[in-house]
């Protein structure tokens, strides 16, 4: 007899290729079956996805225009460069004529920083950045200049919002699935109710909530003043710097919640009641319960979940568009939405590439990361 | 026999049906041969006309009356429209332009043109000598020394204002020669916040997000004695739009806000839309097109008055939609027929009277409802005749304008004025640069 | 004080929990209501209303006027029939592949799956906005059969609004996921009965895949049925525009609030029906199964 090795030594090529090494032989079928049915998706995401996708790539080491007669040329890393250049600077007081420094009613007193940044041949290095941020280091103050302000704080903000919503959507979704997975009359009616914010479009929730936000007279300025018997000042929530983007969280977490909440009690019915029925013989109280039945058996529904929503709130674009544009004070930046004004809106398709291509690499890290946190333990 | 009692069995009512349906066929078959037997005799050419107002049942009545009268007019061509949505109108064009899949007659903003013209998606018109001799120059699209577009209309931006409020403020009503200075202009906006009866004093549209910061807006900044670019070489934005008179207006832009004497960029649009109506904005900087609306709820009380002079004169923005001729079409002569035929001044009047813009030439007015004398919005032609000024016409003027759109909000919010600007000029410099000078000099 | 008695306790929590389910209900059915109640009023009032509590009530100058203006403004009906035709087609299509797709990652072994399904997951990453113009390039260059013979270019077509978003890497992950959770024996018991590998996917794997077909069916429902940027991008035709292009034919120089607020409301009873009648098949499907443990 031969061994399994010495069968698949003789099989044809094409036969040894569709197998996974050390497969046995017999499971040949299997493997031509396995590639035949992943066929269709499979050449449909390459060709709609894929490919486009190194288009993009392809754009972002080129000058490439949206509309331009200018020929294509290629410019290496100049795009990337131009979003990722960061310099630190170290700003030095101003003295007067017998070299002391400069005081105004108390505080130290700086030259502009444009004396540096803008046209001055001795400090080409600086030429065309912007202030980031800055703090004070003895005399002198620590300036962080960046070439693309914008693009950095696109990419904080789409950092924090991501931060911040994967946790507080997938936690109310779970709070909302445990809170209808029960066999109450009525229950479906809620389900559905928690659900319709999801098939409301976001183009469409975004100018719903435009009126919900406004400052003077939005409803929800009216209910938190009813609601304190008018003593609330009313907020104008999309324009204010510091209210712009938990209102934009807010709301993507309202019109988002329920979707996760049906993965959520999906995810519940699996665990069978059995399990529920021998944790209470054996005296679990109802936080026993969920610790140890519910939340073990969701495990993979939770990776789903947190997934999805990290991945999808990497894309931020349509709440920006609609509600806020990117401000007040790049406040509600996104990185898509900056990919998306600049590929487009402003015809620089090479640029607008070159962000995606950051993002994808980005949202690709924290993919790999998340799921080797929660991959399962040997 | 029993199956046969109800007269006829089953398989005769399916041979009936294929029978009938093999008739109606030859039928179809027929009818099919004789219409392209038809089209073949005819030989007609169509031509495709894409339009940007998809939804406005009278703008799609007029347009499809011009069309007609030309389809009727003459037996070469046939004009075929297709309608797009407006707000999305400009992809759609980019859409079809990268996929080689153009029409014959575009639909173009004015300010988009030389874009497209330096890209090579339209071709100049060719037009009989003269025929746009009375047009306002708002309506005429030029780039590099040729016309490439023309428009039906144009239209107008002015302060509104209720008469009987002015009066009771004692606060002088402007004409087109002697408009608001700039510090008069100030004055009026503290003067009318401090009465405290409104809750702004100006209404300046922040909610239009978009085109409007730009076309409404500039003008102040060229009031000011700055621009957007530096349109004598179309090569920098440096010194004039971060220059001292763009400081001057960036300071006073931000004041507005600071002061609390104008909406800021959270304005709602239903406030843009009702709140000087109800009262609770003193004025408003509003186009032409909202005139009718207002005139119907404001009556008589209501005023169009011209925008302030700052130093350097009052300017309005010009130029709106306009026809042009893609460069990919192979029957330029009939395009250039159909647009000499809509401009006629009959359908200029017809345009104005249905949707309120300004008709393009003085005849047309004294033929519409709204322009000719004694017209409720006579005084806007005046204004396009006497103040328009055609936003800077470079293919860069996509990017320009909506750096100019954020450095406003940005200064409306706070951002310190000069840096703002700063970083405004690096960006539009930094854009021609890649573009190599737009076609202007060498870069 | 007497303390409740056991059943009047179980009937007090009982409320309460309802109490708290209406008033989150209440949450999120509110823009809802707003939505609804402002497309029987005249815009002027809408926008007054707007500011306070009368923004959810049907009062003032009720009508149905701005359902017929909206009827009037768009051709409906056509809008109508394109989007439930490359929606239901599109949900159809990407179910049977994903699902395909999926069953082949979870229960066969073939070389490279893992590579793949890796990759898979990356493209997931992509948001459409930023492939949007190369895709464009993509499609303009692809051929298709017409009555005319073999045609390039697939612009302006109804299969432009499906092939290309049949299979989605999110499908295909929320299929594998669940198929992953199915204890092994289910498929090896059918191997030994003699099943084809066909049939194992098509009599044992899909009848009992119901929950995780509801939440594709519905995710690419919304996805296809909200298209908005695609269709602009490749539609000429007044013909093939599906509905949510009609929404931009409200925003004229003065936006008409009312009219758009009717035309959402019927884009979105359509959505929320389809829901109900699958969150039905949904729930009756996992009642039934009981395939755990």
């Amino acid at each position: 007899m031969t061994t399994a090795a010495e069968a698949r030594q003789k099989a044809p090529l094409w036969v040894r290729w569709l197998l996974p090494k050390d497969a046995p032989l017999y499971q040949r079928n299997d493997a031509v079956i396995g590639w035949l049915m992943a066929a269709p998706a499979l050449i449909i995401l390459t060709v709609f996805l894929v490919i486009p996708f190194f288009m993009a790539f392809f754009w972002s080491f080129t000058n490439q225009r949206l509309i331009s007669p200018n020929p294509t040329e290629w410019v290496g890393l100049r795009n990337f460069g131009r979003l990722l250049n960061v310099q630190v600077f170290n700003l030095e007081p101003e003295r007067d004529a017998a070299g002391h420094i400069v005081y105004e009613e108390g505080a130290i007193q700086y030259p502009r920083l444009r004396t540096f940044t803008r046209n001055n041949p001795d400090y080409p290095h600086l030429d065309g950045l912007r202030e980031f941020t800055s703090w004070q280091s003895g005399e002198n103050r620590t300036v962080i200049l960046v070439g693309d302000v914008v693009f950095l704080r696109a990419l904080i903000n789409t950092l924090i919002f991501a931060a911040v919503i994967a946790p507080l959507q997938g936690g109310l979704a779970l709070v909302l699935a445990l809170l209808l997975n029960q066999a109450l009359p009525f229950i479906n009616v809620f389900r559905s109710v928690y659900f319709a914010p999801v098939v409301v479009s976001m183009v469409v929730v975004s100018l719903l909530w435009r009126f919900i936000y406004d400052g003077h007279n939005g409803l929800l300025n009216t209910i938190l003043g009813i609601l304190s018997f008018g003593n609330f000042q009313p907020v104008d929530w999309l324009g204010n710097p510091y209210t712009a983007m938990p209102a934009l969280i807010a709301m993507s977490a309202w019109q988002a919640v329920g979707f996760h909440m049906v993965i959520w009690l999906a995810g519940l019915q699996t665990i069978p009641a059995s399990l529920y029925e021998a944790a209470g013989l054996d005296g679990a109280g109802a936080w026993q319960k969920f610790r140890y039945v519910t939340w073990p058996g969701l495990r993979n529904t939770a990776v789903l979940v947190l997934i999805v929503i990290t991945i999808q709130a990497m894309g931020l674009f349509v709440q920006v568009d609609v509600m806020t544009r990117g401000g007040p004070l790049d406040a509600t930046q996104s990185v898509v939405f900056q990919a998306v004004q600049r590929g487009y809106d402003k015809q620089d398709i090479a640029e607008g590439s070159a962000i995606s291509v950051v993002l994808f690499i980005i949202v690709f890290i924290i993919a790999m990361v998340q799921r080797y946190i929660t991959r399962e333990k040997e | 026999m029993a199956k046969r009692k109800f007269g006829i069995s089953f398989v005769q009512v399916v041979n009936h049906t294929r029978c009938k349906m093999k008739k109606a066929l030859s039928v179809v078959l027929f009818v099919v041969l004789l219409l392209s037997m038809s089209g073949i005799a005819n030989a007609q050419t169509e031509l495709s006309l894409w339009y940007h107002g998809a939804g406005n049942e009278t703008e799609r009545s007029i347009l499809l009356g011009i069309i007609d009268d030309f389809n009727m007019a003459q037996s070469e061509y046939t004009v075929v429209l297709e309608e797009f949505p407006q707000e999305s109108y400009n992809s759609s064009i980019v859409a079809a332009a990268l996929a080689g899949d153009l029409p014959d007659i575009i639909d173009v903003d004015g300010p988009v043109m030389p874009g497209w013209a330096w890209s090579g998606y339209m071709q100049p018109l060719n037009l009989s000598e003269g025929a746009l001799d009375d047009f306002l120059p708002g309506a005429i699209g030029e780039w590099h020394g040729e016309v490439y577009s023309v428009g039906l209309w144009d239209a107008a931006v002015s302060i509104y204002a209720r008469r009987s409020v002015l009066e009771a403020h004692d606060i002088r009503i402007p004409t087109l020669d002697d408009p608001w200075s700039g510090d008069e202009f100030d004055a009026i906006l503290e003067q009318l916040q401090a009465s405290g009866d409104y809750e702004y004093a100006l209404d300046l549209g922040m909610a239009w997000t978009g085109e409007w910061y730009p076309y409404a807006f500039s003008p102040f900044l060229q009031s000011f004695g700055g621009d957007m670019i530096d349109r004598s070489t179309y090569l920098t934005a440096e010194g004039v739009l971060n220059g001292e008179a763009g400081v001057a207006f960036g300071e006073w832009w931000q004041s507005l806000f600071e002061r609390g004497l104008a909406p800021g960029t959270s304005q709602d649009g239903a406030d843009r839309e009702t709140g000087f109506i109800d009262g609770k904005y003193a004025l408003q900087w509003n186009g032409n097109w909202a005139g009718i609306n207002t005139l119907a709820a404001v009556g008589d009380d209501l005023l169009f008055l011209p925008a302030p002079d700052f130093g350097s004169g009052s300017t309005i923005g010009a130029a709106s939609w306009q026809f042009g001729i893609s460069s990919s079409s192979m029957n330029a002569e009939g395009a250039n027929a159909f647009i000499e035929h809509a401009i006629q001044d009959e359908y200029l009047a017809a345009f104005s009277d249905g949707i309120g813009l300004i008709p393009a030439t003085a005849g047309a007015a004294a033929l519409s409802e709204h322009y000719s004398e004694g017209g409720a919005l006579e005084v806007y032609f005046g204004l396009s005749e006497a103040q328009a000024l055609v936003r800077p016409v470079t293919p860069g003027y996509a990017t320009v304008a909506l750096v100019f759109e954020k450095a406003l909000a940005d200064i409306a919010n706070g951002a310190d004025v000069q840096d703002t600007l700063d970083a405004a000029v690096d960006e539009i410099d930094q854009d021609i640069e890649d573009n190599m000078g737009y076609g202007f000099g060498d870069m | 004080m007497r303390s409740l008695s056991f059943e009047n306790q179980q009937r007090l929590l009982i409320g309460l929990r309802y109490a708290l389910l209406i008033l989150i209900a209440m949450i999120f059915i509110f823009p809802i209501v707003f939505m609804v109640v402002s497309s029987l009023k005249p815009d002027m009032q809408l926008l007054r209303d707007s500011g306070s509590l009368r923004a959810f009530l049907p009062v003032g100058d009720i009508s149905l006027d701005n359902y017929a203006d909206a009827f009037e403004r768009v051709p409906m009906l056509q809008f109508f029939f394109n989007s439930v035709f490359t929606t239901v087609v599109s949900v159809a299509a990407a179910l049977w592949l994903n699902s395909m797709a999926a069953f082949s990652f979870a229960f066969l072994q073939w070389r490279g799956k893992a590579l793949v399904l890796s990759l898979i997951i990356a493209t997931f990453i992509v948001p459409f906005e930023v492939i949007a113009i190369p895709l464009l390039m993509v499609v303009n260059s692809l051929p298709w059969l017409g009555p005319g013979g073999i045609e390039i270019g697939w612009l302006n077509s109804y299969h432009v609004q499906i092939i290309p978003f049949i299979a989605d890497s999110l499908g295909i992950f929320l299929f594998y996921q669940y198929f992953r959770d199915l204890p092994d024996e289910l498929v090896e018991a059918a191997r030994i009965d003699g099943a084809s590998i066909w049939q194992i996917y098509t009599r044992i794997i899909m009848p009992i895949a119901g929950p995780i077909l509801a939440t594709v069916a519905i995710l690419k429902f919304l996805g296809m049925w909200n298209a908005y940027i695609w269709p602009l991008m490749t539609i000429r035709s007044e013909e093939l525009r599906p509905i949510m292009v009609g929404l931009q034919y409200f925003f004229q120089l003065n936006t008409a609030w009312g009219e758009i607020m009717a035309y959402l409301s019927v884009v979105t009873i359509p959505v929320l029906l389809f829901y109900l009648a699958l969150q039905r098949a949904f729930i009756e499907s996992i009642a039934t199964s009981g395939i755990k443990g």
